[in-house]
């Protein structure tokens, strides 16, 4: 199984999603998680370049982190998969390692 | 006998402080510290204004819920602030739209500007803050 990246920085602010994109091969899957699920919802400056990533990517985004920033899952991107603290245990579980792009 | 904090008058003079939000809420401090720091400005009865702009517009926006991430939730806060006087409160035009929000979701009533209002705005301040 690919990498698992995680993406906790704002794209507003900072490339860390875009140096993700850039570095993770096809198949590989990205997590959303902190300032970074702000790139998860639909409507924004850089919705386009995530729904473009979902053809090589599987992209997943923190329930608990979208809740407290005032957002709910119908501002997710379509294609997006909210999962809660387990489900990010799962994906660690389940790919062979993580980046942690920070 | 009133104490010298209670006077009606203030002591000192009183300075036009613009505090400029840039920040989002939780991954940084930074939202929670200018929050902070506006509130001992209001405590001292100076001329408040804030600003939201960048990621500091999902400072205030509606439904924040942190119950599942452990850290307070401080945007009622936000909506305390007319209490303590500070209500020039604006929010960058630019940076709403490009994060597909508007005014409804936000938790407060703001003032919406565009970047060349925000500028000169800030010309007319004495003191800038920025977080």
């Amino acid at each position: 199984m690919p990498m698992l990246h995680t993406v906790n920085k704002s794209p507003f602010e900072r490339r860390t999603l875009d140096t993700a994109l850039r570095h993770a091969v096809k198949g590989a899957a990205i997590l959303l998680i902190e300032d970074g699920v702000y790139a998860a919802f639909d409507g924004t400056v850089v919705a386009e370049k995530v729904k473009a990533a979902l053809a090589d990517h599987k992209i997943y985004v923190l329930g608990p982190d979208v809740t407290a920033r005032g957002m709910s899952e119908h501002h997710v991107i379509d294609g997006l998969e909210v999962v809660d603290y387990g489900g990010f245990v799962d994906l660690v579980t389940e790919h062979d390692k993580v980046q942690s792009w920070l | 006998m009133s104490e010298p904090w209670e006077d009606d008058e203030p002591e000192g003079p009183v300075r036009k402080f613009m505090y400029v939000n840039r920040r989002a809420p939780y991954g940084t401090i930074y939202a929670l510290e200018s929050l902070e720091v506006v509130l001992i400005a209001a405590a001292f009865e100076q001329d408040v204004t804030l600003v939201f702009m960048d990621d500091g517009v999902y400072q205030i926006k509606k439904d924040q819920n942190t119950d599942a991430i452990g850290v307070k939730n401080f945007s009622p806060t936000y909506r305390a602030l007319e209490g303590y006087d500070v209500e020039k409160l604006y929010v960058e035009k630019e940076s709403l739209e490009s994060r597909g929000l508007t005014t409804d979701d936000l938790v407060v009533p703001v003032q919406v500007v565009d970047k060349d209002q925000l500028a000169e705005l800030m010309e007319e301040q004495e003191v800038i803050l920025s977080f």
